[in-house]
């Protein structure tokens, strides 16, 4: 047990900055108080490095015999895009709880009282959260994945609640907890029957006795249900209705953050059960057609010819098209920015399935894999910048002295003239997300196009690239209402907020996707590598069989 | 690196102009837009004509090596010709906007500035994802142009626009990607996306591979064009646009479709252009024709001026798909004749608009008597456009049909087979002599509705709109961009203005008088581009006259 340490430097630095976090948000000292962001920050950057520095990779992984063996590179990617994209999404919460409270200490109108301040809990969630996410990708058994995913969401629940002062993000919260519940609950079954059908949590040993044994019926209602459940981590169908209301109640930031977030968490979750379920196997070979698996119980390992069981593949497939169909319809028919960027996150998840779908192959352009793992981080950046620009603009504070955020597509209108940064990082992140060449939405596209060509699903190429031409119209508002149009004199204005480094995660977040674009081919190949699957084809090696565990051997 | 200075000196001038004080806008938008044009005009003297099928400045820099994609440019003689074509219109157009932008002068220029390095980048590029960033990015500056600057339905007309071609160039990208997968599938995981390298395997797609991607490309290349049923955008974004934004779109913008079928369906789907020939043709056929029966029944000029531009398109794309040396020799210059002179057509137009804020055939007339130089400048451009011999549009008009008419033994299809025996001259293809024969009516039928428009408005009594006597402009115009310059124009045009178009008009004349210095060096690249397309359809992996599901023999 001791050597799955190795994997876990960048969580461990994570958590005691969540400690310390805790203990210095609650100083009585406002400077000391205002530090707490910082020091998150820092140990977010540390987290990072230490991601990118000791986790072990390749050959040095299988020797350490721990962590799971069918994703091998995976966990150091993912952690370091995770440090990356916390690390933006960190700038832009700054100032969402608090501010009142701070205000009024300072004025000296009223002393520090913790139990009316929430700024240290707030980041001490945020902090928990990303932990939870990087526990996701260093998982290497459904208890691990279940615990990584529930860390990562429970704090989303309360920050929601507790992003804003208005009754909306208490309701929000309050819908994202149950719904959050259920979801939850519906993974947890299916992992549950996946161990009923398997014998094991254990995600290397599943994958061995899938491809010892063939994957019997129990086995496959577990995957299904668990990728049913799955589904509401990345807002997919039929598990996406809470997402517009939430990320409409929650404050435009924490909104940034369940965009990426909990469906990267979803993605590294649905990529290691798949990769448990399949994969593997070499292509070529007759893939067993729907009624063999329904009807046969038992499918043999040899018979799979096609990446995915079919009737696994079948499911993701049709969630994967309507996912893109219903986000985009339904994103056109918003008039609030939050609702307009929650459906286009669903149907950004849509986008992402497609490359789940294709599966892993030897090369970038044919990894539908590696697909995933670029458009995550492209994805995590562009909606970031959306988000941020939203943050980084209110109206001056009413009567509750609370500032009242910016949510209409009318409150854009103009928005150049008066804020120029601000309405060319909606411009340029829009058209981003839009895919328009050559920002790096476009190149994160491209491969899911490539990879899913690869694996001849070609009506879901013509279905993303439908999608995309429909998403053009809502994106297009969103990037041109600020430019192009002319403030309307009845709405009020709207200024920025007091918050600097809001505007600074905004810029950054436009600059990653121009400077992303030019220099896309490296991180290519760090994600290619991230990509590749412990067993291309034929047996796999350093994996214990399944009744290791009954002839008394220490497991894994 | 002529070809990257190019693309950089407009780039280069937007950048300046977005910095530097609105004021000085235009002046560092002109001078940019010579240089370019300087620019070109070395690049053209220092061409090889002796192998103008080759490309020609090529640079190459790697970008994503996992997809073999690279910033590779280079020209043959057609790119060549069209990127002159850019710069020529670059000044022009910034010339006609000099008193017709009056708003938000920064914008506009630094947009119209990025629009020309765009148009440079898709006729210099040598990879397809370089090809199909600069062709999409191209949609951004116009958008811009048309939503800020044109007339009063000008938002839905960009919307339209923009949705239009997106929409088929994402399906273009599709078929694209699968070209350039199957490339790679071919050669063992050897991503690449230059053009030559995939034309050169293209042939190992099967028929009905290849039908699907000519599908896939059309849908996206078509739209630009416009072909026949997708062209209901165009009209709309033409007369919204402004002066320049028409100027361009006539001019370059269109030409980017017709430029990707002869690039891109020829190099990737031989053997389905060749399949396929006749039933486009025939589309382009109903495209001259519907859009001229369209244009006769118009009252407002620069709409009648855009559904022309579907006809005239139609023509180009004729000859294009007769496949055969005259066919598509003539329909690269139909893409530069029709730049030339739809373009001047819109200037004009553009002129009467800024004078009298009127497009209407019904408030203008006998414009003869009041502007001389604007009525000779307007027969002479229109009979540019019918196609008078001895002036441009008559050697491309031609060319287009005589290629259709030899492009096969046959009379045509189908019982036309029996009425006559084979045809002297004939050449590979699968139009005939019909084709010509009803594209011709079109030739008459464009006749018809430009000299109908010109003797309304040219000859016949005065007539002007109520309030614009002469000297008193400005009560009544509808577009954001129509402020307080009027006062300052003449009645007839100034000297700005004629500067304008005399260069238009004399490349008119030269192309229509001489225009063999052109053919010469446009000869080796279209019968190269013929050749291969006929080669490459030969060794197809399914002969078509097996039709069935063969392999190479």
């Amino acid at each position: 047990m001791i050597e799955r340490l190795a994997y876990m430097y960048p969580e461990i630095a994570l958590f005691i900055t969540t400690c310390v976090v805790m203990v210095v948000g609650l100083s009585r000292v406002q400077a000391t108080r205002n530090a707490t962001a910082v020091m998150a920050g820092l140990g977010i950057v540390i987290a990072g490095v230490l991601a990118f520095v000791t986790t072990p990779t390749g050959a040095d992984a299988a020797d350490k015999a721990a962590g799971q063996v069918l994703l091998p590179n995976l966990a150091m990617y993912m952690k370091v895009v995770i440090a990356g994209v916390g690390l933006l999404l960190l700038l832009v919460q700054a100032g969402t709880v608090d501010r009142v409270e701070e205000g009024l200490i300072s004025a000296g109108a009223r002393g520090y009282d913790a139990l009316r301040a929430n700024r240290a809990e707030y980041y001490a969630f945020f902090l928990f959260s990303l932990t939870g996410l990087m526990l996701c990708a260093s998982a290497d058994s459904l208890i691990w994945l279940f615990l990584a995913l529930e860390l990562t969401s429970l704090p989303t629940y309360i920050m929601v609640t507790i992003s804003s002062a208005r009754n909306k993000s208490r309701e929000a919260g309050v819908k994202y907890f149950f719904l959050g519940a259920l979801g939850a609950a519906v993974f947890l079954y299916g992992f549950a029957l996946l161990y009923g059908g398997t014998g094991s949590t254990n995600l290397n040993q599943i994958a061995f006795s899938f491809s010892a044994h063939g994957i019997n019926s129990i086995a496959m209602a577990g995957l299904l249900v668990s990728i049913l459940g799955l589904c509401f981590k990345i807002a997919a169908v039929p598990m996406h209705f809470y997402t517009a209301d939430v990320y409409e109640g929650a404050a435009p930031q924490v909104s940034g953050f369940l965009a990426f977030v909990p469906k990267a968490a979803g993605f590294i979750a649905l990529m290691l059960v798949l990769s448990a379920a399949g994969w593997r196997f070499e292509r070529g070979a007759a893939a067993p057609s729907l009624s063999d698996v329904l009807q046969g119980g038992v499918t043999r390992a040899s018979e799979f010819g096609h990446s995915l069981p079919e009737s696994v593949r079948l499911m993701l497939w049709v969630i994967a098209a309507l996912t893109m169909t219903i986000g985009n319809v339904l994103a056109l028919l918003q008039t609030s920015v939050k609702r307009t960027l929650a459906y286009s996150s669903i149907a950004h998840s849509g986008y992402m399935l497609v490359g789940l779908i294709a599966g892993p192959a030897d090369s970038f352009a044919r990894s539908g894999i590696a697909a995933v793992l670029f458009y995550l981080l492209s994805y995590g950046v562009m909606s970031t910048g959306t988000f941020a620009v939203l943050a980084a603009l209110e109206r001056r504070a009413g009567p509750d002295g609370e500032a009242r955020e910016v949510d209409q597509m009318d409150d854009l209108r103009g928005l150049t003239a008066t804020q120029p940064v601000l309405g060319w990082v909606m411009t340029i992140c829009s058209l981003s997300l839009l895919g328009l060449p050559p920002l790096l939405g476009f190149f994160g596209k491209l491969p899911l196009f490539t990879s899913a060509i690869h694996a001849k699903e070609y009506v879901l190429v013509v279905v993303l690239g439908i999608n995309s031409a429909i998403a053009a119209f809502y994106y297009l508002r969103l990037a041109f209402l600020p430019f192009l149009e002319k403030k309307d004199e009845f709405v009020e204005v709207v200024g920025v907020s007091p918050f600097p480094s809001r505007v600074l995660g905004a810029v950054v977040s436009a600059a990653g996707v121009i400077v992303l674009a030019v220099v896309g081919g490296r991180v290519m190949d760090t994600v290619q590598s991230a990509a590749t699957t412990g067993v291309q084809a034929g047996p796999m090696p350093a994996i214990e069989p399944v009744h290791a565990k009954t002839t008394g051997e220490p497991g894994v | 690196m002529i070809l990257v200075a190019l693309i950089l000196i407009p780039l280069l001038g937007a950048l300046l102009v977005a910095v530097s004080p609105s004021g000085s806008s235009r002046a560092i938008a002109m001078m940019a837009t010579l240089v370019a044009l300087a620019v070109s005009v070395v690049a053209a003297v220092k061409f090889d004509y002796h192998q103008a099928q080759a490309m020609q400045f090529a640079v190459a820099a790697p970008w994503f090596d996992q997809f073999g994609i690279t910033f590779s440019v280079g020209v043959d003689s057609i790119s060549g010709i069209l990127i002159l074509l850019t710069c020529l219109l670059g000044p022009v157009c910034v010339a006609c906007s000099t008193t017709a932008i009056t708003e938000r002068q920064k914008t506009y220029y630094a947009w119209l500035l990025v629009l020309q390095a765009a148009m440079t980048g898709v006729f210099a590029s040598r990879d397809l994802v370089l090809f199909y960033i600069c062709f999409e990015f191209t949609l951004i500056p116009m958008f811009i142009l048309i939503s800020l600057w044109g007339s009063t339905n000008r938002k839905r007309a960009a919307i339209k626009f923009f949705l239009y071609t997106f929409t088929g160039s994402v399906i273009a990208l599709a078929g694209l990607v699968y070209v350039a997968w199957h490339h790679a599938d071919m050669s063992g995981g050897n991503w690449s996306f230059d053009i030559l390298t995939l034309r050169d395997s293209a042939d190992d797609m099967t028929a009905r591979e290849q039908g699907w991607v000519l599908l896939a490309l059309m849908a996206g290349f078509a739209v630009k064009v416009p072909l026949f049923p997708v062209h209901t955008w165009l009209p709309l974004a033409h007369t919204e646009a402004p002066t320049a934004g028409s100027v361009v779109l006539a001019g370059v913008l269109l030409k980017l479709g017709t430029y990707a079928i002869l690039r891109f369906v020829f190099a990737f789907a031989p053997a389905a252009v060749v399949e396929y020939a006749p039933l486009l043709a025939t589309l382009s056929i109903v495209g001259i024709i519907y859009g001229g029966l369209i244009c006769w029944v118009q009252t407002d000029v620069k709409k009648l001026v855009a559904y022309s531009s579907v006809a005239h398109l139609g023509f180009c794309m004729l000859g294009m798909f007769a496949l055969n040396g005259s066919g598509v020799l003539g329909s690269v210059l139909y893409m530069v004749n029709h730049g030339l002179s739809t373009g001047a057509l819109f200037l004009l137009i553009g002129m009467i608009y800024e004078r009298y804020h009127t497009r209407s055939m019904k408030e203008l007339g006998g414009l003869a008597s009041k502007m001389p130089v604007w009525s000779t400048f307007m027969v002479f451009f229109v009979m540019a456009s019918v196609g008078l011999p001895g002036l441009n549009g008559f050697v491309s008009e031609f060319l287009c049909m005589k290629g259709a008419f030899q492009a096969s033994s046959a009379w045509g299809s189908g019982v036309w087979n029996s009425v006559g025996g084979p045809l002297p001259g004939a050449t590979a293809g699968n139009l005939g002599p019909w084709y010509a024969f009803i594209a011709g009516t079109g030739v008459i039928i464009a006749a018809m509705y430009l000299l109908y428009m010109t003797g309304k408005v040219v000859w016949g009594t005065l007539l002007e709109p109520a309030g614009h006597g002469h000297g008193s402009h400005g009560s009544h115009g509808g577009g954001v961009s129509h402020g307080s310059h009027e006062s300052v124009l003449p009645a007839d045009l100034n000297r700005r203005e004629i500067l304008t178009l005399v260069p238009l008009a004399a490349l008119c004349l030269f192309l229509g008088l001489y225009p063999k210095p052109v053919v010469d060096a446009l000869t080796p690249a279209v019968s190269n581009a013929v050749r291969t397309v006929h080669e490459n359809a030969a060794t197809s992996r399914v002969p078509l006259a097996a039709g069935g599901e063969g392999v190479r023999p």
